[in-house]
């Protein structure tokens, strides 16, 4: 077994990498993968608040990094599933105290005992950005479908080709199907023909995934939530499954008639 | 957006957010401002008019971008050499 290490990152900051990282993460693991995510916003870590496993940390990376315990010692498993880990940040240190080099160090470490290392990055593009990439085999840029946060994405996007990595995955979170049918938000379509590069899924706005980070419960442990469902499916493709990218949203029967045909003849 | 607003040919707000990532993207990708384009043919003007006869004020510097390239493309028409002085 050797695990695929991936960073999920973004431009622009509050988008959603950490909501991203800890419900791919625990999909994953729904899926009987042994997963590790790893909180590379040191300073400022939420991962295990989103997991909702804040309570039950003792060592975080950066006693893993300074030689204070072994790696093994600071993961800490989540018990809703079988094999989800978390490696937590330090909140009370800086980003200079992990460099690129650790993090390469620790996922070789880990590499041969997991399926996924997934590693949740800090907003902007400073070193944080670098630490976090280093070790990456695969990586997903999360946007949300607004100008800002496409346009920081596009810088990403150079970045990422000039350190020699591969060309990210892109991630559209926040959709508002509502709003883009009024023409009111940029939909998929347009934000993949600007960024020119592959899609790996859309989730859609949810209230649901508030409700869960409040709770520290992933919103993919609700069966009926679109966000939950949306994770899923990245997590299914994540494993080489075909999943369809664009499930029929409109849904079946007189309803979803009525849309479609409200949307083909409204275009402009 | 209303109905009224597509009734007018508004573009939609969509359309303006596309259009408007369109323009700043081939800018920030190529790390040619507005301002420096302008510069550009300027200096394009003075250097072809040296050895041809050109219309300046229809000259066009710009920057295309097919899929994550781009390309600075100049649109220079030339000018008659016989019915212009
Ligand atoms: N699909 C969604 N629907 C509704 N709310 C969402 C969705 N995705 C994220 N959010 C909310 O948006 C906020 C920011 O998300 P998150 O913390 O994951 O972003 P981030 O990119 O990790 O931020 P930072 O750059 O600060 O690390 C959170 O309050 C989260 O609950
Ligand atoms: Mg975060």
């Amino acid at each position: 077994m050797s695990a695929q290490v991936i960073t999920v990152t973004s431009g622009k900051g509050g988008v959603g990498k950490t909501t991203v990282t800890a419900n791919v993460g625990m999909a994953l693991a729904m899926a009987g993968k042994k997963v590790v995510c790893m909180d590379a916003d040191i300073g400022l870590r939420n991962l295990d608040v989103v997991l909702g496993l804040e309570n039950r940390i003792v060592y975080d990376i950066v006693h893993v990094v300074e030689g204070r315990c072994r790696t093994r010692q600071a993961l800490i498993r989540d018990k809703r599933v079988p094999d989800l880990y978390l490696l937590p940040a330090a909140q009370s240190r800086d980003k200079s105290a992990v460099k690129p080099e650790d993090m390469v160090r620790i996922c070789e470490e880990l590499r041969p005992e997991f399926d996924y290392i997934l590693i949740d990055s800090a907003a902007g593009i400073e070193e944080g950005f670098r630490t976090a990439l280093a070790p990456a085999d695969l990586i997903l840029l999360v946007t949300n479908p607004e100008v800002a946060a496409v346009r920081d994405a596009d810088r990403v996007i150079g970045l990422v080709e000039a350190m020699g990595k591969p060309t990210p995955k892109l991630i559209v979170n926040r959709l508002k199907p509502d709003m883009v049918r009024r023409g009111d938000m940029l939909d998929t379509s347009d934000v993949l023909e600007i960024l020119a590069i592959e899609l790996l899924g859309v989730i859609p706005e949810d209230e649901q995934v508030i409700v869960a980070t409040n709770r520290g419960v992933p919103v993919v442990l609700e069966e009926r939530s679109p966000a939950g469902q949306a994770f899923r499916a990245i997590a299914r493709r994540l494993m080489g499954e075909p999943v369809p990218l664009f499930p029929s949203e409109d849904g079946q029967g007189v309803l979803g008639w009525l849309r479609r045909l409200v949307r083909s003849g409204g275009g402009r | 957006m209303s109905w009224l607003d597509r009734l007018r040919g508004r573009p939609s707000p969509r359309e303006t957010a596309k259009q408007r990532l369109q323009v700043i993207l081939v800018h920030d990708r190529s790390d040619l401002s507005p301002g420096l384009l302008e510069v550009i043919k300027d200096e394009i003007i003075a250097v072809l008019s040296r050895h041809v006869p050109i219309i300046a004020e229809e000259v066009r510097v710009t920057v295309t971008q097919d899929a994550r390239e781009c390309r600075l493309v100049a649109d220079i028409p030339l000018g008659n050499r016989h019915s212009r002085s």
